[in-house]
């Protein structure tokens, strides 16, 4: 089949995406630092790293550590606030044919509101995705990702102030991924994305200490991925709103996976780090792949694995 | 910034567990002394890449060379690789040592402790150039032992003066570069340095009680190499220019940092 006549364009939300693929929040910056190897205007769209209303420090170092086929972060949303962010981030983003999803952070349920508020109307933001997955802050974060009632709670909350579609991030750190689904969508979310890092540690035996400063982090990687595969399907068939998913994404096979299971769009993570290119080759290998298997469009995977 | 496969032209042993590793790479024309690679290993499941500082550049040759000690996978990797097998190198990163600071300096020295010496060879190289004299500058060289074994130690004399300290005192001065540059009582007009984190804590303290400039490269874990994934930070005694606040990005800001802007 001829490339040209091949439909990748995906819509979540109201917005249309020209490809499925984006980069995965917090491992791609703003996409600035990656002009020499990544076409802007080629991705899906670009998914900032987690913003606060004020600048966030971060934790202490070593924050980084890396284990079998993948690892650990424990970064701790160190971000300029949405002041620097605005002005500096959005500002280059603006330049770009491509959909702005920026990541929200925030310690408290005030926190994400005021981020919210301050982006609700920017025209240069396409969506907002609510980072209640993040393991590595200790108040806020995560906590509003493991319990269903604080998930649905803070969404509606979320959706009360946004003009701007949402997606509600979740942690794969709980029981039941489907429920958290239920609970976003019952809570107005127009999207997940999944999943956020799995909970991890390491220690270094011979320091008799542990690996990072903060004892745990987040697992990203291939190491995660059939983690990451497998909840992306629960969750696609908890509900009826769009999944974006992410976990482990290396290749165009990866992330045609993902989509099989459910994922109306993807996210490459920490592959940015290994393969600055990843993203061009994973959008190049997904047409190849529809051209080659004779698919004309690539909604008729999404979920087609059932 | 390149990224790609470089091939090994040539590998050596120079001294217990520290090895030089040559590649034909188009990162030797932008190279500047203080820049380093990230640079990939071969296995499928250790993905993130290791950085190692530039010790030399050859612009005509097209060609950079790595000197490290094998302390792990990827190091141990390298140093078992041989002539033309071939490594995904990124690079280069980071600012470098700067250059300008050290004009019209009488005494310049140039501290590398053990295998932080590597990026000052290419640095002697470079200030040279600039026209600045071999008496203006000496390179305190440090080491384990005489058994382990001294590097790059002769390719520093054809460029600068070298005084050598030894951990056991079996060759120049026992102990530090820093105790080295005190039993000489040298009187350093700028010191640039690269080693592990309480030399450089020493080089600090010396230059602010001299009242010198003193530039000292950092170490930390990283993933990224590219500045976007804020593993690798320093706290900065000022407000930084990424995030603003008191943490600069060590691949991006540094590895290279004035030492009175970081807090140790
Ligand atoms: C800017 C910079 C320049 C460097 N230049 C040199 C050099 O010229 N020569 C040299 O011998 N070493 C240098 N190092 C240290 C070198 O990066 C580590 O020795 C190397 O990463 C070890 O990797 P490994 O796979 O052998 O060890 P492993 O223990 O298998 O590594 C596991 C992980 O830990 C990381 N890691 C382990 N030790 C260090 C360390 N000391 N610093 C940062 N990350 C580490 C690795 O990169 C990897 O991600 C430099 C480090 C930095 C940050
Ligand atoms: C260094 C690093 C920083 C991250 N920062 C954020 C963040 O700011 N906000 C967020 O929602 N997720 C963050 N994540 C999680 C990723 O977006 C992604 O969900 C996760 O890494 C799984 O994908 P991967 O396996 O492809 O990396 C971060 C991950 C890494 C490795
Ligand atoms: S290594 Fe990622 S920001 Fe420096």
């Amino acid at each position: 089949m001829n490339p040209e006549n091949i439909n990748t364009t995906v819509n979540i939300a109201g917005v249309s995406f020209k490809n499925p693929v984006m980069n995965a929040s917090g491992t791609f910056g703003s996409g600035m630092e990656y002009y020499e190897f990544v076409d802007l205007n080629r991705l899906g769209a670009v998914v900032t790293k987690g913003v606060a209303p004020e600048p966030w420090e971060g934790n202490p170092v070593p924050r980084i550590t890396e284990t079998p086929s993948g690892m650990l972060n424990a970064i701790g949303l160190q971000n300029p606030g949405i002041d620097v962010f605005t002005e500096r981030d959005l500002g280059f983003l603006s330049e770009f044919n491509t959909n702005v999803i920026v990541n929200v952070c925030g310690h408290s349920e005030d926190e994400y509101l005021q981020v919210v508020e301050r982006l609700s109307d920017d025209d240069r933001v396409n969506m907002l995705e609510i980072n209640v997955s993040c393991p590595n802050v200790k108040k806020g974060g995560i906590a509003f990702g493991t319990d269903p009632k604080e998930l649905q709670k803070i969404t509606a909350a979320v959706k009360r102030k946004s003009l701007k579609p949402i997606i509600m991030k979740l942690s794969p750190n709980v029981t039941s991924i489907a429920d958290m689904a239920k609970a976003a969508e019952a809570g107005g979310a127009d999207a997940v994305s999944l999943i956020n890092t799995l909970t991890g540690m390491k220690i270094d035996i011979y320091k008799r200490s542990f690996s990072l400063a903060n004892k745990t982090g987040g697992l990203s990687g291939p190491a995660i991925r059939p983690v990451a595969v497998r909840m992306v399907y629960e969750a696609s068939h908890a509900v009826g709103i769009p999944v974006i998913g992410m976990g482990g994404i290396t290749s165009a096979e990866d992330a045609i996976e993902f989509i099989m299971a459910g994922a109306s769009a993807v996210a490459v993570g920490m592959y940015n780090f290994h393969d600055p290119s990843a993203m061009i080759k994973i959008i190049d290998g997904i047409g190849d792949f529809l051209s080659e298997n004779h698919i004309a469009d690539i909604n008729e995977i999404i979920g087609c694995v059932k | 910034m390149i990224n790609e496969k470089a091939r090994i032209i040539k590998s050596e042993r120079l001294a217990d567990q520290v090895f030089s590793t040559v590649f034909d790479s188009r990162i030797a024309e932008p190279a500047y002394p203080g820049q380093f690679v990230m640079v990939g290993t071969k296995s499928d499941s250790r993905l993130l890449r290791r950085p190692i500082s530039i010790c030399e550049a050859d612009r005509e040759k097209g060609t950079i060379r790595l000197v490290y000690r094998a302390v792990g996978y990827g190091t141990k990797e390298l140093s078992e690789a041989k002539s033309g097998d071939s490594f995904d190198i990124l690079g280069p990163i980071g600012t470098g040592f700067p250059l300008d600071a050290a004009q019209d300096k009488k005494q310049i020295i140039l501290a590398g402790g053990g295998i932080g010496a590597p990026p000052l060879l290419q640095l002697a190289r470079a200030l040279r150039r600039t026209g600045i004299g071999k008496d203006s500058i000496t390179a305190v060289l440090g080491y384990r032992s005489m058994k382990s074994g001294l590097f790059l130690n002769e390719e520093f004399s054809a460029e600068v003066n070298v005084i050598l300290s030894t951990d056991d005192g079996s060759v120049g001065t026992r102990g530090t570069v820093v105790d080295a540059l005190k039993e000489r009582d040298l009187k350093p007009d700028i010191i640039y340095a690269c080693g592990p984190l309480p030399m450089l804590k020493a080089v600090k303290d010396f230059a602010a009680d001299s009242f010198i400039p003193a530039f000292i490269s950092l170490e930390e874990r990283m993933a990224c190499g590219m500045g976007v994934c804020l593993g690798c930070m320093v706290k900065t005694a000022g407000r930084d220019s990424h995030s603003h606040v008191n943490n600069a990005r060590i691949c991006t800001e540094g590895p290279v940092f004035n030492a009175e802007e970081v807090v140790l």
